[in-house]
């Protein structure tokens, strides 16, 4: 359904007074992934990952910089403004915020029936029988079309996202963490929508999370970013029986759990400092200066992503899949399994 | 033994034009020396409202903290001067607040902010306060303290924002930290670091910590008791551990089981979450009764008229829910 090759995506910056040297940020560069139709990939990384800009591109939101995107058969990367426009209503967004990305001027019924005016689909009377079937697939009550978005709590307001990111029937709908401004009560009512409406309408996720707990509930793929770069990729149950690569390990451990939590919290691999600038990126591997397994290698010579495992593709030198990458944080998992 | 820390019947209630909104309504906690108090609930609940009363920090009007008392070592805060408030925040009570940019001031140098309290607290001046606020900024973890004590916060990421903030909350070595949601805004590694931090400085300084979060597996990792807020009223208090093991109140029971598992096969972790239907009653929607009656499962008719009042489960275990009323 959605192929995306060579990816990439680099911002100039001014640093150097008016006239100086130009700074290039490489928030994504290089990415290589494709979601099977009615699948659910999950772009897993922390802030600064590239993991937005990434969605950014795909819903072609931002310059792309290099690389081709592919939705069916159509390439959405090449495609000129018009006809852009009328294939947008195969892929919609749902963001983040659910409280800035909602015009607070407008009804409801009128944000979710935009995206329908905007691509002249059926008569005025159907758009608004539409409108009246999207309100009741998300659980709303179609009276609440006419309320403003003030109106409406976070978790409401996040479905009507949902909504009109569903009024054009489009094939991908790209998640850009939907669930992480919301409270935790909330969150499980979402994810279960979002779920529920995958199994309804066949729908294909592209879904942005920075929640490994909330990540393996949702999606059957996993790729986890790290400045830039997919540094693994592989299917739900290979990641989470076993991640291989030790930026993965480290995230995993850094989850909470209700379960052994104390014991889990004392065993957790340590990450210390901050992800290095994108702009000034270090030489060899990406994640070589806060790895708690890094060797020489790794700090000149930068990690190709290579399969380890039959479809299990990790970008680290000494990643295996007989052989776990941090021990101490493999521990850690397994026994709050 | 005493109490460091008591809040007993605390009323806080809203005047406006609208009505009068009760906040909080005969909130009781005690924090002990060394300890952790978890506040969970979600928002709305009035676990940052607690906090504020226990800080004298409510706006005022239109709120007010209309009965009870907070104790802190034995003195009344509720009628302590405003002068006394003044010399106990940021003191022997610190509080660290939810977003480390919009709580930093934009205008002063990190350094500056935390000599601030320094100066006020322990008279420090100068070369002094300087190297005490370096010293600080090297126990919270800041690499290169001498340099960035004198950046601004825009310099710094969210996780040093953040350790900024704990750096000024505990400059002068309070005995009770509030900390206020202090990992949401933040990534899961950067929040392990944080949490760590403060478990490695609780151990040293013997700080009592009020952690409020809406996370039960925060919960579970940091706090040694809990205590579960709705609607403005604890519905749930005990140890730790006792209450994920058999939460009694059904919005506990709620809270624990929405969460995505992290344990369990595969398979488990795919079945679809439970989920507390609807939302949060607005403070004008409460009336008589049990406040999470809406949206409870196991509601019964006299839910609607009576309050439970708080009924013992286990020692130190109580839960405000009809359903444990051992007299029907």
């Amino acid at each position: 359904m959605l192929s995306v090759r060579g990816l990439k995506v680099h911002f100039n910056v001014r640093r150097h007074g008016v006239f100086g040297r130009r700074d290039r940020v490489r928030a994504v560069d290089g990415l290589d992934f494709d979601v099977s139709a009615g699948r659910t990939l999950a772009l897993v990384g922390e802030s600064g990952s590239g993991k937005t800009t990434t969605a950014l591109a795909v819903m072609r939101l931002v310059p792309i910089t290099e690389g081709t995107i592919r939705l069916g058969d159509d390439e959405i990367s090449a495609l000129t403004p018009q006809r852009l426009r009328a294939i947008r209503r195969r892929f919609q967004i749902v963001f983040q915020d659910p409280y800035s990305s909602l015009n607070p001027r407008q009804r409801a019924g009128d944000i979710v029936r935009t995206p329908i005016d905007l691509m002249g689909i059926g008569t005025p009377s159907e758009r608004e029988q539409r409108v009246a079937e999207l309100f009741a697939a998300v659980g709303l009550r179609p009276e609440q079309r006419f309320l403003f978005p003030h109106q409406f709590s976070g978790g409401q307001r996040q479905r009507i996202n949902i909504a009109r990111a569903l009024a054009t029937q489009p094939d991908l709908v790209v998640c850009d963490e939907p669930v992480s401004a919301l409270d935790v009560a909330i969150r499980a009512q979402i994810l279960n929508l979002l779920r529920k409406l995958q199994s309804d309408l066949g729908l294909t996720y592209l879904f942005i999370s920075h929640d490994m707990a909330v990540v393996e509930y949702m999606c059957d793929d996993v790729a986890v970013m790290y400045l830039g770069q997919i540094v693994e990729r592989a299917s739900r149950l290979a990641f989470f029986r076993q991640p291989l690569h030790p930026y993965s390990v480290v995230l995993m451990s850094a989850v909470p759990s209700i379960r052994g939590a104390r014991a889990r919290a004392a065993r957790r691999v340590r990450l210390s400092g901050d992800p290095p600038s994108p702009i000034d990126l270090p030489a060899g591997c990406r994640f070589s200066n806060r790895c708690p397994a890094v060797a020489d290698r790794c700090r000149r010579e930068a990690p190709e992503l290579r399969e380890v495992a039959p479809a299990h593709w990790v970008r680290c030198h000494f990643a295996s899949a007989t052989e776990p990458p941090v021990t101490t944080g493999l521990e850690a998992l397994t026994s709050s399994a | 033994m005493v109490p460091l820390l008591e809040v007993e019947r605390l009323d806080v209630k809203f005047h406006t034009r609208r009505g009068t909104a009760t906040v909080l309504n005969e909130v009781c906690l005690s924090l002990d020396k060394g300890e952790t108090l978890g506040l969970v609930g979600e928002s709305g609940c009035g676990k940052s409202m607690t906090a504020l009363a226990i800080m004298r920090l409510i706006p005022c009007p239109p709120g007010k903290i209309c009965g009870g008392e907070v104790r802190l070592e034995g003195e009344n805060l509720v009628a302590a001067s405003e002068a006394r408030m003044r010399r106990v925040r940021g003191n022997a009570v610190s509080m660290i607040f939810q977003e480390p940019m919009t709580s930093l001031n934009p205008v002063f140098r990190v350094g500056e902010q935390i000599e601030e309290s320094l100066q006020l607290h322990k008279g420090l001046r100068g070369r002094h306060a300087r190297e005490r606020a370096i010293a600080m900024l090297k126990a919270v973890g800041i690499p290169a303290p001498e340099r960035r004590v004198d950046h601004y916060p825009h310099q710094l990421s969210g996780g040093m924002r953040q350790r900024v903030m704990i750096a000024m909350a505990l400059a002068c070595q309070p005995t009770v930290l509030i900390a206020d949601e202090p990992t949401t805004a933040l990534d899961v590694t950067v929040q392990a670091q944080i949490f760590d931090l403060l478990r490695d400085l609780q151990a040293k300084h013997g700080t009592a910590i009020i952690l409020i979060t809406h996370d039960m597996a925060t919960i579970a990792e940091m706090t040694d008791r809990v205590a579960v807020m709705y609607g403005g009223h604890v519905v749930e208090q005990g140890a730790t551990g006792d209450i994920l093991d058999h939460p009694a109140h059904p919005y506990t029971r709620g809270l624990i089981a929405c969460l995505p598992r992290v344990d369990g096969t595969p398979e488990e972790r795919r079945e679809p979450l439970t989920e507390i239907p609807g939302v949060v009653p607005s403070i004008w929607q409460l009336q008589t009764g049990c406040p999470f009656m809406q949206r409870c499962p196991s509601a019964m008719p006299h839910c609607a008229s009576d309050m439970p009042p708080a009924f013992p489960i286990a020692a130190g275990h109580w839960a405000a829910c009809w359903l444990h009323d051992a007299t029907k």
